[in-house]
Parts: C-alpha cells; sequence; structure tokens
C-alpha cells in the first residue's frame, strides 16, 4: 500500500498535447476516481500511471520512489480493463494465479492466496470454468480477482464498468466499494459516468481537454463547484445556467429577475447563474424564473417538468404526484444560497 | 407456406413429408454447378486410386474401374526402398519447415502488429512485395546461394527457402491485428517478458491461424517439385513428387507406379489436415461466443 503522486504531469503525441500539467496527491489507501468526458486524458493519465504509457514530462511516484522509468511490473500496482482482459484459453484459476506469477510465494502459499481471493469475490465454484462459460459480471470479478491476487500498492481501473448492464453496474459498483474497505489498497478508478463517480469515490478528480478541473470530495464538488463545466457535469439532469449580469446590489438576469447576493461586483460584470434542477421549486420562495412547461419526464417519486423562459430552457422537479400540466405558466424558485455565480467569460466560480 | 396454415392438417403433413422440391431453376442449376464442381475435385482422385490399381497394359484406358484390379504396385512401390527414403525426406522436411514457419511467421507478424518502430511499415511492404516474385525467378538464386554455401544436395538446402514465408508472416500480422491490445498489456502488469507474451498470452489466441498455416505449408512443401528437383542430386535426397516422377525409364513413364506413390502420399496430408481442421472449427466457435 502507498500514496500516489502526479507531478507536473504531461503527455504529447507528436506535436498534439492532450495532457496538460496534472498534479495530483493520492493518499495511502484513498479510492479516487477520474471523470470527463470522452477524450478528456483519463486513460492516458491511468496508463502513465500503469506505464503503459511514457511520460512526456513530469513525474509519477509511487509511495516515495519515481517510477517513470520502471517496467509496469516493477511498480507494485494491477490494473483492470474496460474489456476485462481475461485470457479466453485460461480457466479461472489460471486467470487468478497469472498474476501470480513473478510473486515470490512458495507453491502452497499461491494456492492459498488464490483460494482466498475466489472466496472474496464468491467465484469458487467458477475456478475450473473457461471464460467463455462465464456472464459479464463473473468475467469482470475475475479480473479483478487476477489484479486484487497480488496485494499491489495501487488498484488501477478503467472504465470496468463500463460493458455491464446497468443492474449489473449498481451491483459491481457497490461490490468494488466493499472490496476496497476490505482490502483498503489505494484505488484509482476512471469513469466517464458521473454517478459512479460520485458514488464511489473519496475524492473525485474531474477533468477536461487534459487538464484537471477540480478535485475534492463528492459533496464538495457538487456542493462548491469551482467552475461552470464542473457544475454541469457533476449531477442529473445538469445544473441550469442563466444569463445575467453582476452588479453593486447582485445579480440581475436578463429574465428580469433581480436578487441579492452575497457576491457583488462594482463594474457590471456579466455571469452565468447556476441552479440544479433539484433546487427549483414550484413552491413560493425567492422566484428566479416563470415559463410554460412543454414536456413532463415522470419519474415515479417525482417529475421532471421541462420549462421554456425567456432564459432558454430550464429543467426542474416537481411532485411526482400532482405535476403541474403542459402548457401550465408556472414560477421556479429556489433559495439564493443554492444559487451559483459564474463569471461568463472564464466560466470561473465567483465566490 | 401461407397456403398450408389453412389446409387441413392431413394434407399439411402429407406436403412436409414428400421429398423438397426445387424451388426454381435457379436452384436447380445451383445444383448442377455444384454438382460439376464435386465431379472436377473428385475425378482426378477418383483416377489416380484407379490407376494406381490397373496393370500397365491398362493404364491409357479410360475405364475408372480397372478390369483386373491388382494390389501389385503398392506391392512393388513399399517393397520399393528408395520410397521409404522419399517419404521420410517428405516427412522431415515439411515437418520441419511447418514448425519453422509457424515460430517465425509468427514472430514477425506479432512484431509487426503489436511494436510501433519506425520503418515498421517499410519492413511490413518489403515483406509482402516478396510476394509478387514467382518461385522460377528465385530458383537461379536460390542455386547460386546453396552452391557458394556448399548447401546442394542436402535437407537445408531443400527447406531454407521455405523457412519463413512472407504470405505467412502476412497471414499472422492480420490475425495478431484481431487480438485486443489489453490482453497484451495484461500481460505486460502481471510481469511477463515480451516474447512470454508472445508465446503464453498472444499465440494460443490465434491457434486457429496457425492451423490453417500449417495445413498450408505443410501441404505446399508436401508437393513442391521445382526447387527439391533442381536442388538434390542423389536419389536418396530426392523428396516423394520428385523420386515419383522418376519412375520407369526414358521411353516409357510408369504412371501406374507414380499414382500408387501419390495415392500412399496423400494419406500424410489428409491426416495433418484431419489434426489442425478440429482447431481451425473451434476457433470459428469461440471467437463467435467472445462478441
Ligand atoms: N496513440 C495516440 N495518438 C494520438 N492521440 C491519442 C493517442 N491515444 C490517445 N490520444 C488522444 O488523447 C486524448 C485522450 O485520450 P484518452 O484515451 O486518455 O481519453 P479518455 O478520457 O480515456 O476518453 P474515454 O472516456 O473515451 O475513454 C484523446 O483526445 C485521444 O484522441
Ligand atoms: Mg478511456
Amino acid at each position: 500500500m502507498a500514496n500516489l503522486t502526479l507531478r507536473n504531469l504531461t503527455k504529447s503525441y507528436g506535436s498534439t498535447q492532450v495532457l496538460h500539467g496534472i498534479n495530483l496527491e493520492v493518499g495511502d489507501g484513498e479510492f479516487v476516481v477520474f471523470v470527463g468526458p470522452s477524450g478528456c486524458g483519463k486513460s492516458t493519465t491511468l496508463r502513465m500511471i500503469a506505464g503503459l504509457e511514457e511520460v512526456t514530462s513530469g513525474e509519477v511516484l509511487i509511495g516515495d520512489r519515481v517510477v517513470n522509468n520502471l517496467e509496469p511490473k516493477e511498480r507494485d500496482i494491477a490494473m483492470v480493463f474496460q474489456n476485462y482482459a481475461i485470457y479466453p484459453h485460461m480457466s479461472v484459476k489460471k486467470n487468478i494465479a497469472f498474476g501470480l506469477r513473478s510473486s515470490s510465494l512458495s507453491k502452497p502459499d499461491k494456492e492459498k492466496r488464490i483460494q482466498e481471493v475466489a472466496e472474496i469475490l464468491s467465484m469458487v465454484p467458477l475456478l475450473d470454468r473457461k471464460p467463455n462459460a462465464l456472464s459479464g459480471g463473473q468475467r469482470q470479478r475475475v479480473a479483478i480477482g487476477r489484479a486484487m491476487v497480488r496485494d499491489p500498492a495501487v488498484f488501477l481501473f478503467d472504465e470496468p464498468l463500463s460493458n455491464l448492464d446497468a443492474q449489473l453496474r449498481t451491483q459491481m459498483r457497490l461490490e468494488i466499494k466493499k472490496l476496497h474497505q476490505r482490502v483498503g489498497n489505494t484505488i484509482v478508478f476512471v469513469t466517464h459516468d458521473q454517478v459512479e463517480a460520485m458514488t464511489m469515490a473519496d475524492r473525485i478528480v474531474i477533468m477536461k481537454d487534459g487538464h484537471i478541473q477540480q478535485v475534492g470530495t463528492p459533496a464538495e464538488v457538487y456542493h462548491m463547484p469551482e467552475n461552470a463545466f464542473v457544475a454541469q457535469f457533476i449531477g442529473a439532469p445538469s445544473m441550469n445556467m442563466l444569463s445575467g449580469t453582476l452588479t453593486v446590489d447582485g445579480v440581475a438576469l436578463d429574465a428580469g429577475t433581480r436578487f441579492q447576493t452575497s457576491q457583488t461586483s462594482g463594474t457590471p460584470q456579466d455571469v452565468m447563474v447556476g441552479v440544479r434542477p433539484d433546487d427549483l421549486t414550484l413552491e413560493a420562495g425567492n422566484p428566479v424564473v416563470s415559463g410554460i412547461v412543454t414536456v413532463r419526464e415522470p419519474l415515479g417519486h417525482e417529475t421532471l417538468i421541462y420549462v421554456d423562459t425567456p432564459s432558454g430552457e430550464i429543467i426542474a422537479k416537481a411532485s411526482g404526484k400532482t405535476p403541474p400540466e403542459v402548457g401550465a405558466h408556472v414560477t421556479l424558485s429556489a433559495d439564493l444560497e443554492n444559487l451559483h455565480v459564474f463569471d461568463a467569460e472564464t466560466g470561473l466560480a465567483l465566490r | 407456406m401461407t397456403a398450408t396454415e389453412i389446409r387441413p392438417t392431413t394434407a399439411a403433413a402429407l406436403e412436409t413429408k414428400a421429398p423438397p422440391k426445387p424451388r426454381n431453376m435457379g436452384q436447380i442449376i445451383r445444383w448442377l454447378l455444384l454438382f460439376l464442381g464435386g465431379i472436377a475435385m473428385v475425378m482426378p482422385i477418383a483416377y489416380m486410386i484407379s490407376t494406381s490399381l490397373k496393370w500397365p497394359h491398362e493404364v491409357y484406358n479410360v475405364n475408372l474401374i480397372p478390369d483386373e484390379p491388382t494390389l501389385e504396385n503398392y506391392l512393388y512401390v513399399l517393397e520399393d526402398g528408395r520410397f521409404y527414403k522419399w517419404f521420410i525426406n517428405s516427412i522431415i522436411i515439411a515437418t520441419l519447415t511447418t514448425i519453422s514457419n509457424l515460430l517465425f511467421d509468427s514472430l514477425v507478424g506479432y512484431t509487426l502488429c503489436k511494436f510501433k518502430f519506425p520503418g515498421r511499415q517499410i519492413v511490413f511492404i518489403a515483406i509482402l512485395s516478396t510476394l509478387m516474385i514467382p518461385t522460377e525467378m528465385l530458383v537461379i538464386p536460390w542455386y547460386l546461394m546453396s552452391q557458394s554455401f556448399g548447401w546442394l544436395d542436402s535437407y537445408w538446402g531443400i527447406m531454407f527457402p521455405g523457412l519463413m514465408t512472407a504470405f505467412g508472416t502476412f497471414l499472422m500480422k492480420q490475425f495478431f491485428e484481431s487480438v485486443p491490445d489489453d490482453f497484451i498489456e495484461a500481460a505486460r502488469i502481471d510481469g511477463l517478458n515480451e516474447l512470454q507474451i508472445w508465446w503464453t498470452v498472444a499465440m494460443p489466441l490465434v491457434k486457429p491461424a496457425l492451423a490453417a498455416l500449417a495445413i498450408f505449408v505443410f501441404l505446399g512443401n508436401w508437393t513442391a517439385f521445382l526447387w527439391p528437383l533442381i536442388v538434390t542430386n542423389s536419389v536418396e535426397m530426392y523428396t516423394i513428387p520428385v523420386g515419383l516422377s522418376g519412375f520407369g525409364d526414358e521411353a516409357d513413364v510408369a504412371w501406374e507406379l507414380i499414382m500408387t506413390g501419390a495415392a500412399i502420399s496423400t494419406i500424410p496430408t489428409l491426416v495433418v489436415f484431419l489434426i489442425f481442421q478440429r482447431f481451425i472449427i473451434r476457433g470459428v466457435v469461440m471467437a463467435g461466443l467472445k462478441g
């Protein structure tokens, strides 16, 4: 077990730079999730930690060692791939044993270790099967087993759940989290699913275009997004953005509403005001915006309503039992503390 | 088919029992073509076997069933010590060449497929371009080379041009493309060196391709004629095709003996085919399940 440090890590393919100075400290035993849209460089970062991709500049430290020039096998890491990468010509047991090839354990100790791992993952009855006789979830469990068996300092997961169906994904998500609580190794987990990130992570790293946007606990990135990108990326449905102007008196929305905010600006400044659908209610309060309901999406315990307003289409949540009719004129209100103000130009949060 | 549904059940039952009727002309023509194709494939083999069962005077009769079938030719060929020697020569040469191709073609194919190094494309194109040079053109350089190295009239001399083939390299490269990089990277993380990865991870995943290559190479070398004929001098170094062609004397080619030898020499090719064909079929099934 060890902590992991990335210092000014960059990566270029030829003349295109895909990572621009990644700095990150991952504590011993921490579960860190990288999340971001497709192509933002999550896998590349992970693969550089693993040693599968050369580092263009910067440093990767595992424990206190700089591992830039070490082979993957010398880094004390294990990796689980999106499409499992378990060898189809070997039984489950052989696949798991494969992770122990270079270990110095004695044969009986290896056997014991394999058995132990199989028990943790409840795979004992499957040990003699070939991978093509396993379900997707079982295959992924074998891949995790192969990684676990070596008890590496750092576990690396690259979208391990994205080939599974929704239900299985939820289940495996829980299993991996329990597994982490049980074995306690440092984990770096890549996903593009923000729900996965929120539910599993101790800390989330949000990336975009090769830059880290924010690092924080799920609560921090949800409640205190540092910029408009993070605000809209985390949380589903996405945060609504309303354009307005910040002055000494507070915010004046282009749609007409004005309210007092803790932020002020001497010279008028263009801003975006973000508010999550969850925080917009139909009850009386601080009115933010009003408009006509165009679409309703019933989700059971609540209903998503799409409201056509002067600020564009706004999504809000209404009661599941008595949502407003399509065509109804509604006024949406929010607590002032739930409004996020961002600089319209830079996207940075104004606090 | 919709008509059957409204008819009484008995009629429907009757109809299904009747032999399948060809639907239309297209189908008849297709069957006819397949039938002709089948005949074209089977006839030479039938004639080979038929001729091997004939007495010399009957050889030039086109009848398929010999008037007086005899096993005399088989006895003659099998008692002739030379045939054994040729048979052994052919077995050794075809087997060694096949093993060599399986190892080296796949090693080069794997390297070209899975390692990015400068000049990779050029190497690949250079290898491919040798496919365009016919054997006939290469025979003389090969001969001169063998002569200066003292390889004439030896196993090595017969084998060296075929120990690696451009076709095999190409085939293996294409098949390695279907092995996901994740497997290789997973193995790297598991601590295998590159040669171990090739052998324990990549090779088992391309077994069907190896089986196909084994069949190609074995058959190709088993039936090779021109180069073995040129490079060998002594009768003991002949391979089966070279040896058989010399049966009989200048005035009279002993077709019945040649055909007998040919019939016997198809047996190993059948064995090789039966062994490796299993892998090909299994490979197809495996690939289907993986998807
Ligand atoms: N071998 C390569 N050559 C050139 N560019 C590459 C190469 N590999 C990746 N890239 C680029 O690097 C960027 C980051 O890729 P990466 O695979 O890390 O994205 P990702 O965040 O994992 O995305 P996804 O969620 O789709 O997996 C992408 O823009 C991609 O086009
Ligand atoms: Mg990726």
